[in-house]
């Protein structure tokens, strides 16, 4: 290469191809979707989070929230299971053709020709599909997350590291008291929990003539000096909200599980 | 075939107008750098702290986990990489041209400029206002200043490219003018369709992971290896071995390197995760095209030990060195005056055994620029290898989520980027100052803290990465227990970051000795041209 020229073509070439690949044409095929439905039923998903939820989900960007949880679920496979649901005209037949087939963790297509040496027999039948995956084992989804499940996020927070748990399901897994307790005092809910406490998210105060209905009710050695109590500020609320509102379980097309 | 020469062969004209035209604006870059420098290290230290004990700072929002770390890791990347790669790619272009740098005042501005912002936005990520995308979580109006501060830099080494005396180009040329087009393409539209007008849903992944690879891993890349390709040569006395295998690493590492970055595991449709990791397959072949220029232009009979603590001195015992010897030697003529002797000629004896770890001779090897340069070579290798596992579904499925990305990021910054820019500005800063290096034993201490830092760092985080990511996919290992065991690591990698800390202290510390001592010199200067007429008169009355 003899002269400047060369480098901008070169930098144009290789840039401007990988801008189109991975800037222009995921635009293209992502940027204009729309809800989808969830599988066999008519519900629209995903559905926008409620306000305060929103809201929430701007606490968790500002405290950097996604330096130590992801919000994706992998899965490396899935499972089909085969169950009778009629046995139809012909009982006895269909139950010696089920005990000649093997009904539970088939791939698809195996689960497909069962059901249809069922279907040809007389009985009814339904597929079963199940999700399989360390992630999965651990309870933190029931299917892998899919582009569907961001198209409201703003911005997205898939994160990159799992020091805590991951939380694309987290609001399937607590209530909102529960996250406000571990909020103000991760070890209180959860032994040994390397969390920092967010205590700047409440507010200790001296009890008035009454103590407030939205205290904390702490374990003794989490509660502040007798006559105070922790009050959540709205942001602790918010955060918790978003928590609560972290669900990506329905079953799509794209990731199809039996509910 | 021409061109196959010219580069290596040039004469290069010992021009203290091009040193002294580069002074304020590598001032300016060098100092904001040296001193984010330390806020990064000191910033990641409170973060490491945290892993011994959660509590430590928790009641302080601005200090919290989640904001120092992200602020650290900016700090490092846009505070000290980005402004020392443009100072370096500054000097190099003007060394390379044999041109002197026009309007200086404009990148001294610019300069100031960057780092001003880089300080709008730390304040921002620490006060909450991160953007909430990895490598791009400064505010809108840090990330308006900086680009707009990049432009003006870019701009005048462009001027100064074009305007180069010297017309046939080296190959560093092209990485680093490569370099200095990408930032603005990628980072322009990362802010555009992440935070300007954002892109809807996951579409802001794929973008964020498109800029992240383009800047971090792209980048950097470009920029230090371009260093690399001018400064082994004229540490080794070698020529770059060889032209035409320099410029197939460059078509191939911009070709496939700017694809990668997509984890295979992303939630994405399949082809573009795909996509990504054939591409990172790919990049390894322009990661052991460099390894191979690197290892034939450093491993070859001429390659001697010439270097000392003092570069400037450690040219002058190239002169001896081989082939190199024309331009060398004319490059350690006088350009400064306050350049030593030469020292007696070390090279063509040994010069195997003392470009390893040998123990020190009198030459020593250890701790002048030539070794931060090869030990950064050594990273980046090393890194990028690292980075191209990491893209492979089988060994992703283990290694992402987990410590051994950081560790990989670490090296690839620290070790790699930061590790030739220190080598590179220990070189340079003699010589554009003209002051000799003040404390030439502090550098060598600086390169054994951060050496021993970046490895006590980034290697049990990549091995306590690997072992947590297996236990992460063991359901049957609590996800407590995967976590718990990381803490070891994790307390490790702490020790790892002091050594930085201290490390980075000194760069600091030497850095601005140098200009307090400069400043000296302008102010002895000062006054004496204050106080000679004065003189003058007496002697006439």
């Amino acid at each position: 290469m003899k002269n400047g020229f060369w480098i901008f073509i070169a930098v144009f070439l290789a840039l401007g191809g990988s801008w189109c690949g991975f800037v222009l044409a995921p635009e293209l095929q992502l940027g204009g979707a729309k809800q989808t439905t969830v599988l066999n039923t008519s519900d629209v998903y995903p559905v926008g989070r409620p306000g305060e939820a929103t809201q929430g989900s701007s606490v968790y960007r500002a405290n950097g929230c996604a330096a130590c949880h992801t919000e994706q679920v992998r899965q490396t496979g899935m499972t089909c299971g085969v169950t009778l649901t009629e046995a139809g005209k012909n009982p006895q037949a269909v139950t010696n053709l089920i005990s000649s087939l093997v009904l539970i963790n088939l791939t698809k297509e195996a689960a497909d020709a069962a059901s249809a040496k069922i279907t040809a027999g007389g009985g009814k039948t339904e597929i079963h599909i199940t999700a399989t995956g360390p992630d999965i084992a651990r309870g933190w989804g029931m299917r892998q997350s899919v582009a569907e499940d961001y198209l409201y996020d703003q911005p997205v927070q898939l994160g990159s590291l799992r020091a805590g748990p991951d939380l694309a399901n987290a609001g399937a897994r607590a209530d909102a008291n529960w996250q406000l307790l571990h909020l103000y005092a991760p070890k209180s809910e959860v032994k040994g929990s390397a969390m920092p406490p967010f205590r700047y998210l409440f507010e200790v105060r001296k009890i008035g003539r009454e103590p407030s209905p939205d205290a904390l009710k702490l374990p003794p050695e989490f509660a502040p000096p007798a006559g105070y109590e922790v009050v959540p500020r709205p942001e602790a609320r918010e955060l918790a909200a978003y928590l609560l509102s972290l669900r990506a379980n329905a079953p799509l097309y794209s990731a199809p599980i039996s509910p | 075939m021409s061109e196959m020469k010219t580069p290596d062969a040039r004469a290069e004209i010992p021009d203290p107008m091009i040193d002294a035209s580069l002074r304020l604006p590598l001032l300016a870059l060098f100092g904001g750098a040296a001193f984010w420098l330390v806020v990064s290290s000191v910033l990641a230290m409170i973060a490491s702290i945290k892993f011994h004990a959660p509590d430590f700072l928790a009641a302080c929002p601005w200090l919290i986990y989640g904001r120092v770390q992200p602020a650290a890791d900016d700090a490092l990347l846009y505070g000290f990489c980005i402004p020392a790669g443009l100072g370096v790619a500054l000097w190099l272009v003007a060394q390379l041209g044999q041109a002197p740098l026009r309007g200086a005042i404009v990148p001294v501005v610019a300069a100031k400029l960057w780092h001003l912002g880089v300080l709008v936005g730390l304040i921002g990520i620490l006060s909450g206002n991160s953007t909430g995308f990895a490598w791009l979580e400064f505010p809108r109006a840090g990330s308006v200043i900086l680009f707009f501060a990049y432009l003006l830099l870019a701009l005048w080494a462009m001027m100064n490219f074009a305007a180069r005396r010297e017309r046939a180009l080296h190959p560093s040329h092209w990485f680093l003018v490569a370099a200095l087009l990408w930032f603005p393409w990628t980072y322009s539209t990362a802010n555009l369709f992440l935070v300007a007008w954002p892109v809807r849903g996951v579409v802001q992944g794929i973008i964020g992971w498109w800029f992240a690879n383009n800047l971090i891993f792209l980048w950097l890349a470009l920029v230090g290896v371009g260093t690399a390709f001018y400064f082994l040569p004229k540490f080794s006395g070698r020529p770059l071995q060889s032209y035409y295998l320099a410029l197939f690493a460059f078509w191939t590492l911009i070709l496939f390197g700017t694809w990668c970055g997509i984890p295979p595991g992303a939630p994405l449709p399949a082809w573009m995760p795909t996509l990504s990791s054939v591409a990172a397959t790919l990049t390894v072949v322009p990661v052991l095209a460099i390894a191979i220029i690197m290892w034939k232009t450093l491993r070859g009979p001429t390659s001697g030990c010439n270097i000392t603590p003092a570069p400037l001195s450690s040219l002058s015992a190239n002169e001896v060195g081989g082939e190199g010897r024309g331009e060398v030697a004319s490059l350690s003529l006088n350009s400064n005056p306050l350049a030593p002797s030469p020292l007696p000629a070390q090279a063509g004896r040994g010069s195997r055994q003392q470009s390893q770890a040998a123990p020190p001779t009198n030459c020593e090897p250890k701790g002048g620029p030539f070794c931060f340069i090869r030990f950064g070579f050594a990273s980046f290798v090393l890194s990028s290898l690292m980075f191209i596992a990491m893209a492979c579904p089988r060994i992703s499925r283990v290694t992402e989520f987990t410590w051994f990305g950081p560790a990989q990021t670490q090296l690839q910054l620290y070790g790699f980027f930061a590790m030739t820019m220190f080598g590179a500005i220990y070189h340079l800063l003699p010589r554009v100052v003209g002051v000799e290096l003040p404390f030439p034993k502090l550098a060598r201490l600086q390169f054994w803290l951060s050496m021993s830092g970046v490895l006590l760092f980034i290697v049990p985080l990549a091995i306590g990465g690997v072992e947590q990511g297996m236990k992460l996919n063991n359901p049957g290992i609590a996800f407590m227990d995967a976590t718990n065991a990381m803490l070891p690591f994790l307390r490790t990698s702490t020790v790892g970051l002091l050594l930085i800390l201290l490390g980075n202290l000194l760069f600091a510390l030497i850095f601005f000795a140098m200009t307090f001592v400069w400043g000296k010199s302008l102010l002895k200067k000062a006054h004496a041209i204050v106080t000679a007429p004065l003189k003058n008169q007496e002697v006439k009355a």
